[in-house]
């Protein structure tokens, strides 16, 4: 990890701060730890990944060890424990989406993005990630971006996509 | 036209906010529960119903419900299975994202049956705008005096929250999920205990999947009764289907159990037949995990009989030539689609997914990927296939949870009705690598060998 990429000065703005504290209010006095797989969401969304200053705060904040959060952070697939670019374009590759043409949809943003899968572009917007089934299989193929799911998608729309995402790589957040 | 139950709605304008959802009827079991019921009617209601969980495993909720323990001063929670991750199944995310407050309605109406007091929604993190949409939903049912204390003044309190996963199809089995919204990694749990006993933070637990519980609503509206009216013998009720692959109108569906596969198949109102004209070549009918059946066993039976979508039917002749009804996710192959590339693909993603606590789970499903891939890649022995047969019967009932099964099924169904195909990559290696073996023969089966 180098000194750039890590997050130093670590700390939730007063409005997240404030929705961690709602969340944290979900579940029993004893049982706070419930809500580290959504904490570890919003962290990643306000930071970009989750290096180890960012899960020893969130240990901090949900009062357990650093290593109850690294678990659980190297666990799930949708965590990056490495730097990631701005937009993820998750690309579904299971069955059903492989047979109306996933593969075709993967090829092509490589060669539109120069980079492969699992790669992230030079300027940071957009790393590429071949993923597995979305619960969008009859509207395949699919990707999804933050939080939106494309679907049915051609090389169209995928143009389209991409050009929406590189003026506002935000665009697929849809808040907290 | 089938009778629809859940999705009877879904179209209407707005039904999605609390007002329209409400001005349709809704609420009412709620209504008809807390006001007229006791808590163990509406479970008499639901095992009168016959309704069977809607997840995969097709278990008897009325029974499953009887079996929760209550010892006194303990918490009893109910959660709802919304993690909806076994590839061909997105039946879930489109019942929550267009009526909400029919997974709400189920869940205080069944909460109140189990007599919970606290109960969550565990869905898949990739489903964070269906968490909002969910998330809002609750707030209109706490804002309308449907969930806090003392509801519609019976004295019954209920909370309810969502709780999101982050990427991981082990967290839809139950007491993966269990460990997951603890907050810790999804390792399922050795059962006995059963979450009945000890479930979510060691109290007795009941863990249902969402269509499950929306099911609860049709059922205590209009009696236990009427809902084993519809539907054939131990497969009442409707069910969703999510339709994917090769088909002209892929999507969600709700029918009565007991339609004809050839109907939902071909018919205008549901799938619409297969694309461009191509011919069927095989179907997998409940999602992934289930054996496929090569195109001459999808609509009729090894005996010559009609299949029909219900849990007996689609399991007709066991694993030799029948199937399983599943989580309903139903993936139509056709005549272009190489049965080697699928097997891989699935196996694949079963590796990916294996949590790896049991040694037959995390090494055999990745040495099956890695025979599959060199047999679709033209690298393949002729005793590659014995050996992926044995590999895939080690692993089946050896492991604490059903993930290994999951795996080892679907290479024991295309062994045992495309073993021809893969024979052909063997032969021929370079030809595998153009174009696809096509259709498979029609065969008499020896079942026995299998
Ligand atoms: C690996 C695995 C994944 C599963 N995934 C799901 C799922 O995504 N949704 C679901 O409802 N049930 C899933 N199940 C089944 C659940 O363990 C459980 O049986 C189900 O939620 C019970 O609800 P039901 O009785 O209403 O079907 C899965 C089981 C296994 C073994
Ligand atoms: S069968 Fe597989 S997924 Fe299930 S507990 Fe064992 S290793 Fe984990
Ligand atoms: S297979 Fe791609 S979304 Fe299900």
């Amino acid at each position: 990890m180098s000194a750039e990429t890590t997050h130093s000065q670590i700390a939730f703005p007063q409005e997240t701060l404030a929705e961690v504290n709602r969340i944290l209010g979900l579940f029993p006095e004893d049982n706070k730890k419930s809500a580290l797989l959504r904490v570890l969401h919003i962290a990643q969304a306000e930071f970009g990944w989750l290096d180890v200053p960012v899960m020893d705060y969130v240990a901090r904040l949900l009062h357990i060890n650093p290593v109850e959060v690294y678990e659980v952070a190297t666990f799930y697939s949708m965590y990056d424990t490495k730097p990631v670019g701005k937009v993820k374009l998750e690309v579904c590759r299971t069955g059903p989406c492989m047979i109306e043409g996933a593969e075709k949809i993967v090829k092509y943003i490589e060669d539109k993005l120069g980079i492969k899968d699992g790669e992230t572009t030079a300027d940071g917007v957009f790393t590429l990630k071949t993923v597995e089934c979305l619960g969008a299989c009859g509207y395949a193929p699919m990707l999804q971006a933050g939080e939106q799911f494309h679907e049915h998608l051609t090389e169209e729309k995928v143009d389209a996509l991409i050009e929406k995402y590189r003026a506002n790589p935000r665009a697929n957040y849809m808040g907290m | 036209m089938g009778r629809k139950l859940l999705l009877e709605h879904a179209n209407i304008e707005g039904i999605a906010s609390y007002d329209v959802y409400r001005k349709n009827g809704g609420y009412r079991s709620v209504e008809k529960a807390l006001k007229t019921m006791t808590p163990d009617e509406v479970v008499e209601e639901v095992k009168k119903s016959g309704l069977r969980g809607r997840g995969g495993a097709g278990f008897p909720t009325g029974m499953k419900w009887s079996f929760l323990a209550k010892p006194e001063g303990v918490p009893r929670y109910l959660l709802c299975n919304a993690d909806e991750s076994e590839p061909g199944t997105f039946k879930d995310r489109y019942l929550m994202e267009k009526i909400p407050h029919l997974l709400i309605e189920g869940m205080i109406t069944s909460s109140f049956a189990l007599g919970a007091n606290q109960s969550y929604i565990y869905i898949r993190g990739e489903y964070m705008y269906v968490l909002r949409i969910l998330e809002k939903a609750i707030a209109e049912a706490y804002a309308n005096g449907w969930l806090g204390k003392n509801i519609l003044g019976s004295g019954y309190n209920l909370d309810l929250a969502v709780s999101p996963g982050a990427g991981a199809y082990i967290c839809g089995e139950e007491t993966a999920l269990i460990e997951s919204l603890e907050g810790k990694r999804g390792n399922p749990r050795i059962k006995p205990p059963f979450p009945a006993v000890k479930g979510l933070w060691g109290c007795p637990t009941v863990v249902n999947n969402v269509e499950t519980i929306a099911a609860v609503v049709p059922i205590v509206n209009d009696g236990g009764d009427e809902y084993a009216k519809i539907g054939i013998g131990k497969s009442t009720g409707t069910k969703l289907i999510s339709a994917s692959g090769n088909i002209r109108k892929p999507g969600v569906y709700e029918i009565e159990l007991g339609i004809s596969v050839d109907e939902f198949l071909n018919s205008e109102e549901w799938c619409g037949g297969m694309k461009n004209g191509k011919r069927l070549k095989a179907c997998v009918p409940g999602g992934s995990s289930v054996p496929i059946l090569p195109h001459f066993l999808v609509t009729k039976t090894a005996a010559g009989e009609d299949r029909l979508m219900s849990y007996e039917s689609l399991a007709d002749g066991g694993f030799a030539t029948g199937s399983m009804l599943g989580s309903g996710g139903f993936i139509v192959y056709d005549e272009d689609q190489c049965i080697v590339r699928n097997t891989w693909n699935f196996t694949r993603f079963y590796h990916h997914e294996s949590c790896g606590q049991c040694s037959p789970c995390r090494e055999g499903t990745g040495w099956m990927e890695k025979v599959l891939h060199r047999l679709e890649y033209g690298h393949g022995k002729m005793e590659d296939i014995d050996l992926l047969w044995d590999i895939q019967r080690k692993i089946e009932g050896n492991t604490i949870c059903p993930l290994g099964d999951a795996a080892a099924w679907p290479v024991a169904a295309a062994i045992r009705h495309f073993r021809e195909e893969f024979e052909w990559h063997v032969n021929e290696p370079q030809a595998c690598m153009q174009r696809n073996y096509g259709l498979v023969a029609e065969k008499v089966f020896a079942p026995a060998s299998v």
